[in-house]
């Protein structure tokens, strides 16, 4: 293991990051619009049914979204630098491919988490409150666990995949589900049988609850569950990336 | 300095190299040509660890790809057909990367990319993002880059392609005086014959999969009694053209506009 390889990969991810202003500004959008939305939209109803306010459960939600698209679009990016050329650059580089894999991942998920610092800054903007500056090194763990996980799932599904064709179809039918399912928008409790399973299998889930207990107090499942839960399936999906990532031919 | 024996690579059915093998000595500049599809790329990427070749031997600067990879990659530096800069970073950026990986040491690799750059005429473009460059400013730089690492081979996978002939002659006098100056052994691909005729030592015509000449371009001019290599070179190969199925490379960039942030 090569630090310097790991740490110019790292590197490399976040001056792209923030050079970008245009993709950074342009991926805050969709957090903005639902936070607007479906916060203040749904808030009357949320409130009238007895469940309090629904910015306040929302934003952990939305913050975890922000992260999850910056993730897996960042390490999806690895099919363009394979098509056009970069990752051969390193790749014909006296480094291991961990390394490679490491670093750009651990750049991805910086860039993600930076990402839902913002969002959580726009949304406190907005009127999302947090109960104790204490916990929010426990939030920013949180943060990490979901950005390095869904940076590692875009990696591996990069490695697999030729061109972009299949691009729309992970939006749909991988990362909206996870996302819509993961409890970011409803509270998981009274759930009909199917759905209150699924949720239960989405990753995303345990990150949403970690979250939100973390920012709010409240929470579906006891804290070391989330943690758990995150860690080793951050664990299992970096292996699988990093597996697929040293098979890549090009 | 790369020697090669015997070396096969196949694709599911397809047979891309098919049992090649040959020599270039040290300080040689040696062309490898073929039409389309011949296998000329494989066998680079077969050469520069991006493949593992099927059967066969392979040895750079005495080196098995297979059992020292790193000491095969430190040996080569290249130039892919593409490009393999990041566009999001300026030119000197893309040369600290490259030192970095290589681990040149920093005050080698500051006084090493200043040396380069001046020589490829880019010192002065060294803080502009790569995507403001042209093609023959992008094709220097990777040159420049190539270099960094005091490689004993340089591989140049069609190196002027698409350039305009101004570019082209640059660019050959930049090789040639790297061959000259540093010793640098050349192993070049290219679709311009008179490029291999005036330049190459030494040359290898491959056509679907095997090696069916090689020698210097006289040799082969008086072997198929031409008075050009281009002339050998198509009697050698025949006249059809070569079809290709379009890879996903050539699919993703007619849809690269639409999908680029």
């Amino acid at each position: 293991m090569k630090l310097s390889t790991i740490y110019i990969l790292w590197y490399r991810q976040l001056k792209k990051y923030f050079r970008s202003k245009a993709r950074m500004i342009g991926s805050l959008g969709q957090p903005i619009l639902f936070l607007v939305a479906l916060g203040f939209g749904f808030g009357p109803i949320y409130a009238k049914a007895g469940g309090g306010n629904y910015i306040e459960f929302l934003a952990p939600g939305i913050i975890a979204m922000s992260i999850l698209f910056t993730a897996v679009f960042t390490g999806i990016e690895i099919i363009w630098d394979r098509q056009f050329g970069f990752l051969k650059e390193t790749l014909v580089a006296p480094v291991s491919r961990l390394d490679i894999m490491i670093g750009r991942t651990l750049g991805g998920a910086t860039v993600s988490v930076f990402q839902g610092i913002i969002v959580l800054i726009l949304a406190m903007i907005l009127g999302f409150k947090i109960n104790s500056i204490w916990t929010v090194p426990l939030a920013l763990l949180f943060m990490i666990l979901i950005a390095i996980m869904f940076t590692a799932l875009g990696t591996a599904i990069a490695s697999v995949l030729e061109d972009m064709q299949a691009f729309p179809l992970i939006i749909n039918f991988v990362i909206m589900p996870i996302f819509f399912l993961s409890g970011a928008l409803f509270p998981l409790t009274g759930l009909p049988g199917a759905i209150g399973i699924i949720t239960r299998i989405d990753p995303l889930t345990y990150g949403v609850d970690g979250l939100r207990f973390a920012f709010t107090g409240a929470a579906q499942f006891l804290l070391a569950t989330d943690l758990i839960v995150l860690v080793a399936l951050g664990a299992i999906i970096t292996s699988i990336g990093a597996y697929l990532f040293s098979k890549i031919q090009i | 300095m790369i020697t090669v024996k015997n070396l096969s690579k196949k694709f599911d059915k397809f047979i891309a190299v098919d049992d090649i093998s040959f020599d270039v000595d040290k300080g040689e500049i040696f062309a490898f040509l073929g039409p389309n599809g011949a296998g000329k790329t494989t066998t680079i990427k077969m050469l520069t660890t991006l493949l593992k070749p099927t059967h066969g031997e392979i040895l750079i600067n005495n080196f098995n790809p297979i059992d020292h990879e790193d000491k095969v990659r430190s040996s080569f530096g290249i130039v892919f057909q593409d490009p393999s800069l990041d566009d999001d970073l300026t030119a000197l950026e893309n040369m600290e990367f490259h030192g970095v990986l290589y681990s040149v040491p920093k005050i080698t690799r500051r006084e090493r990319i200043k040396e380069l750059l001046t020589f490829v005429e880019l010192w002065d473009r060294r803080n502009d993002l790569v995507k403001t460059f042209s093609g023959g400013m992008k094709r220097r730089l990777e040159i420049a880059r190539g270099l960094l690492h005091h490689p004993k081979i340089f591989f140049l996978d069609e190196p002027t392609q698409g350039l305009d002939p101004q570019t082209r002659n640059h660019m050959w006098e930049y090789i040639k005086e790297l061959n000259k100056k540093e010793g640098i052994t050349i192993f070049f691909t290219t679709h311009y014959m008179e490029e291999a005729e005036k330049h190459a030592g030494r040359v290898a015509i491959i056509d679907r999969g095997k090696i069916i000449a090689q020698g210097t371009s006289d040799k082969l001019m008086k072997d198929t009694k031409t008075k050009s290599l281009e002339e050998a070179f198509l009697k050698l190969t025949g006249h059809g053209i070569r079809e290709e199925e379009a890879s996903a490379t050539d699919r993703m960039r007619q849809n690269k506009r639409m999908w680029r942030r």
